[in-house]
């Protein structure tokens, strides 16, 4: 397996010359794969944020390094190490640079200089991939908020890059949207084998996840497959994390006193379990 | 009051016009805003709006429609046209009422500039009546090129006009929502006094100046990140043709120029 990123006992902190105060990222350490899907999850002010910018290169950590394929991260790598990342805001209107779908998408490509026979074919490729292509001379206005953010996975797919990140990408969306990117987002890991890392404080979107990164206070708590960071329960409610769906109507059943067999991450292991629990008795 | 400007805004079709290199219609304007000063006399003024009726006919774009969307210029109109018609004393007196006289320069000079005036003004809406605001950034970015000799940064000029249009209609968005919230708190921006009305601006103001430098400041990382470096080496996605079609207008200009130059007195 190949290395996209990694982090090596990373430590950043906003105010270093303030050495008692806490530190937004405290030693963190852990690794993506090539076509991995890892969630970094934990409340407002856990370091998310932090680290998505030390992976851009809009910040340095103090101590450790920041590895994208394999080279740390420097001032002289950083341009050709941001043509390797893919990256979707939060806010769909505030990462819309272009007039039109077709202008956004073309924006990256634009940047690093690709000629324009290839810009038009690489454009309309990555639009159809995430099925936005009958959009082409759509205004951003005139686009819903997921329409917005497949845009934006488009134009970063554009440049085919080693990792798309997702920084928060389906908070500001409805259900409807978030559920639409996502989607986007699974098939395109079908598709091209993308490697995804994704922060996120909707645990929902965690669950589609290989990997979940628990963040708080700017360390890492713990590091796991869903089921296994699910099955901390009440030390996710404490850190201000919600349950999935499922396992908290799991709960809530065998309050009541129904049986059930144990933890379920998606509201289909729920329903089988629920369904055959009375045969168990 | 909005819907009825036509003066800026763009109307989709695939007219002669419409299909023209935003390059040549901005060097078509210019050109023609010097030579309507040309005309000093009836002939070249009638050569102007005959050749300006064209220019509208091949735009496909109704003169009803025009003429409507210049309701707000008549004042402006009128007012040349009167300041002419009592400040100019030359010629004969065609109309006397005790001090007040008409003289016929007067009216002469007050006809021929509010012509020069309306043809002027018709002009520049088929510019932008016909060209989407980006292809004008487009086509003036192009056409300024040279200048980068200078040091006048063409390039950042003009990604800042085109983002600036792009987010015309999320920042009347905001305002929207940000009028409603300060109504639904009880601020009244449409009674009372102009000062009041002016004061109650204010809060309407302040939170959508902050929501536009957090805007600006996402947009600034979201551009980074996707690894925009200024002007240096970037390829450009638009693309703009120069056809036949563009000669045929600049030639059509040329020869208005010609007969105006030849029958001017």
């Amino acid at each position: 397996m190949t290395e996209i990123l990694s982090f090596q006992n990373v430590s950043f902190s906003y105010t270093p010359d303030q050495p008692d105060k806490r530190k937004a990222v405290q030693n963190v350490s852990f690794s993506v794969n090539e076509g991995e899907w890892i969630a970094i999850v934990g409340h407002n002010g856990s370091g998310k944020s932090t680290m998505v910018k030390l992976v851009s290169g809009l910040l340095f950590p103090q101590e450790g390094e920041v590895r994208v394929m394999r080279n740390v991260l420097t001032e002289e790598n950083l341009w050709e190490t941001r043509s390797n990342i893919g990256m979707v805001f939060q806010n769909p209107d505030n990462q819309f640079v272009g007039a039109t779908v077709q202008d956004d998408v073309a924006f990256a490509l634009e940047n690093s200089g690709v000629p324009y026979e290839e810009m038009v074919e690489r454009v309309h490729t990555s639009l159809s991939q995430v099925k936005m292509d009958k959009f082409l001379n759509h205004e951003p206005h005139h686009l819903s908020g997921g329409q917005k953010q497949r845009v934006a996975i488009a134009g970063a797919i554009a440049m085919k890059p080693k990792l798309l990140i997702l920084d928060e990408a389906t908070s500001m969306l409805d259900p409807q949207g978030r559920d639409e990117v996502l989607k986007t987002v699974r098939e395109l890991r079908k598709e091209i084998g993308l490697t995804v890392l994704s922060i996120t404080h909707d645990v929902e979107e965690a669950l589609f996840a290989d990997r979940i990164l628990f963040m708080n206070d700017g360390k890492k708590y713990a590091e796991g497959t869903p089921s296994e960071i699910f099955a901390l329960g009440d030390k996710l409610i404490e850190f201000g994390l919600e349950l999935p769906f499922a396992m908290r109507m799991t709960k809530l059943f065998q309050l009541k006193g129904v049986q059930l067999a144990g933890q379920h991450m998606t509201e289909e292991e729920l329903v089988n379990d629920l369904w055959t629990s009375n045969f168990n008795k | 009051m909005m819907e009825k400007m036509i003066f800026g805004r763009y109307i989709p079709g695939d007219s002669f016009v419409h299909k023209l290199d935003p390059r040549s219609k901005l060097v078509f304007v210019f050109a023609f805003i010097i030579v309507v000063f040309l005309a000093n006399n009836v002939m070249t003024y009638a050569f102007l709006i005959v050749f300006t009726l064209l220019v509208i006919f091949m735009s496909r774009i109704r003169l009803y429609f025009l003429l409507n969307g210049l309701k707000p210029i008549i004042f402006l109109l009128v007012f040349t046209f009167l300041i002419h018609i009592f400040f100019t004393r030359e010629g004969d007196i065609l109309f006397e009422l005790g001090f007040f006289k008409i003289y016929e320069e007067g009216l002469r000079q007050g006809v021929f500039i509010s012509i020069r005036f309306l043809v002027l003004v018709l002009m520049t809406s088929i510019l932008t009546l016909t060209t989407s605001p980006i292809s004008i950034t487009d086509g003036i970015e192009v056409l300024l090129n040279p200048l980068k000799k200078l040091k006048l940064p063409v390039h950042e000029l003009a990604l800042m006009m085109s983002i600036a249009l792009r987010f015309i209609p999320t920042l009347m968005d905001e305002t929207d929502k940000i009028m409603k919230a300060q109504m639904a708190r009880g601020s009244d921006l449409s009674a009372g006094p102009m000062k009041e009305r002016i004061k109650a601006v204010v809060p309407l103001l302040v939170p959508l100046f902050v929501s536009a430098f957090k805007r600006a400041e996402d947009l600034a990382t979201a551009m980074e990140v996707r690894g925009y470096r200024g002007g240096e080496g970037r390829t450009r996605y638009r693309q703009l043709e120069w056809h036949w079609q563009d000669t045929i207008s600049l030639i059509l200009l040329v020869a208005m120029t010609i007969l105006l130059v030849l029958y001017r007195s």
